[in-house]
């Protein structure tokens, strides 16, 4: 039987994950967890209700060096946020088009990246600007890149006894520019058939973040800078840096349209974020 | 826990709520969604269910200020909220709103329309001159089998223009 947890504090929800061996499970906003329930309404879970936890870090903290979200920030609240919009275009971008206004106004940033679902729509934006995943458990905290927190479709690093307690974003240095393309069979409540977020540097490096192509959501990086004005000189790097895409055929698409379409959103992602107004870095 | 205490295991969750206004104390099962509480305990029988899912959007209410799908939320979790339900709209009779979906012949089986008119309610809240784009946008998760998505973006968009107007 599916049991309810409303811990009021960061000890007492570690202590009632322990206590549930491995049945624990987390719930913010519900909307992919309280699926899964309705189908299996005999297992033992407990649901750990983390909304009513008193000292978690604010939903949105910004603060001069960065900004912190806390396990409470919905899709909605990163939606609406213009300080967000300005440093990190493609995040709200990605926050947009989860799902349905209802949907964005429970699901949250941090479950969605919990449930490291490959096409979760959040992550790519969150991997190119450097996420970092601070993660609490028995033994205190631990902070890890978000590029290591993914270990293959569903699983993460976090264990059972441990809930990701934030998620940090250091702002963009200066010139910084961003943007996200998703494809979707269908506008509106669908998941990403293939997804890409790019980063360009003042310098010319470009990162992307890829989703539904790989095991886990990807990161790569173009080792030396590109000449952002040059179509072949991008086209090329771009070409190489999606070489990481591993994707498979499911019930969205057939892997050889997904290795297409991958090279086109990552071209189209990178032209967006080179044409789109810089960020000023932390010292302005 | 290392001894299954079966008493807490199927102990119902206490959850006091105030819906349109007025306050329930509930005593449910852990699984119980909002949906079901609503229709179900407390016997409010507009909101429908239908794919309980999360996936349609029949099940449309505020919670707190914001419209959420109700099956995709346990009872428990609603505590000290306030929830408002379509039989909160039209309690001194039909809203513009509604009056619209009626003269542009937007309902047909009408099970999907307490969940639209919730879900134009909080669009037409927060942008009061929605334009068809963006009607369409905000009106993405709520699916109408009898597909008379032409006449509700009309009904929303007449609504809007009334709303416009007498401001
Ligand atoms: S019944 Fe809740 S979304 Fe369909
Ligand atoms: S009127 Fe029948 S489902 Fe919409």
């Amino acid at each position: 039987m599916t049991q309810y947890r409303r811990p009021d504090n960061v000890e007492d929800v570690v202590r009632t994950l322990s206590d549930a061996e491995g049945n624990g499970r987390l719930l913010v906003g519900g909307t992919d967890l309280l699926v899964a329930v309705r189908r299996r309404p005999l297992d033992p879970l407990v649901l750990v209700d983390l909304k009513a936890v008193a000292d978690l870090p604010p939903a949105i903290e910004v603060t001069e060096a960065a900004v912190r979200f806390g396990p409470t920030a919905t899709m909605s609240d990163l939606a609406a946020d213009s300080r967000l919009a300005a440093m990190f275009p493609a995040l709200v971008a990605a926050s947009r088009v989860v799902g349905s206004l209802a949907i964005r106004n429970r699901a949250s940033l941090i479950g969605n990246i919990c449930n490291a679902s490959p096409a979760g729509d959040t992550a790519p934006a969150l991997l190119i600007y450097g996420a970092r995943v601070t993660i609490v458990g028995r033994a205190g905290e631990r902070t890890i890149p978000l590029s290591q927190f993914f270990v293959g479709p569903g699983l993460t690093t976090c264990g059972p006894d441990e809930f990701v307690l934030r998620v940090d974003l250091p702002r963009p240095a200066d010139g910084y520019r961003s943007a996200f393309e998703r494809l979707t069979r269908r506008r509106g409540v669908d998941l990403a058939t293939v997804s890409v977020a790019a980063g360009v540097s003042a310098e010319g490096s470009i990162t992307l973040g890829l989703g539904a192509v790989g095991p886990t959501p990807l990161l790569t990086e173009t080792a030396a800078a590109v000449d952002l004005e040059d179509v072949d000189a991008v086209e090329q790097a771009v070409k190489q840096l999606i070489g990481i895409a591993t994707p498979i055929s499911d019930l969205r698409s057939g892997r050889e349209y997904r290795q297409a379409m991958i090279a086109v959103l990552a071209r189209r992602a990178v032209s967006a974020a080179a044409r789109s107004v810089g960020t000023k870095g932390p010292s302005t | 826990m290392s001894e299954r205490d079966v008493s807490r295991e199927l102990a119902p969750v206490k959850v006091t709520l105030d819906v349109n206004g007025t306050a329930h104390r509930l005593e449910v099962p852990a699984h119980r969604t909002l949906l079901d509480a609503i229709r179900d305990d407390i016997g409010l029988t507009g909101t429908k269910k239908c794919c309980a899912d999360g996936e349609c959007g029949a099940c449309t209410v505020f919670l707190d200020g914001r419209i959420v799908n109700s099956c995709l939320v346990l009872c428990a979790e609603a505590e000290g909220c306030s929830v408002g339900t379509i039989e909160s709209l039209s309690v001194g009779g039909l809203t513009d709103l509604q009056e619209e979906f009626l003269a542009a012949g937007a309902v047909q089986c009408g099970v999907c329309i307490p969940g639209q008119v919730m879900a134009a309610e909080a669009l037409l809240q927060t942008n009061p001159t929605a334009k068809p784009a963006e009607i369409r946008e905000a009106m993405s998760g709520n699916l109408c089998r009898c597909a008379g998505y032409e006449r509700i973006v009309a009904a929303i968009q007449a609504a809007a223009k009334r709303r416009g107007s007498s401001r």
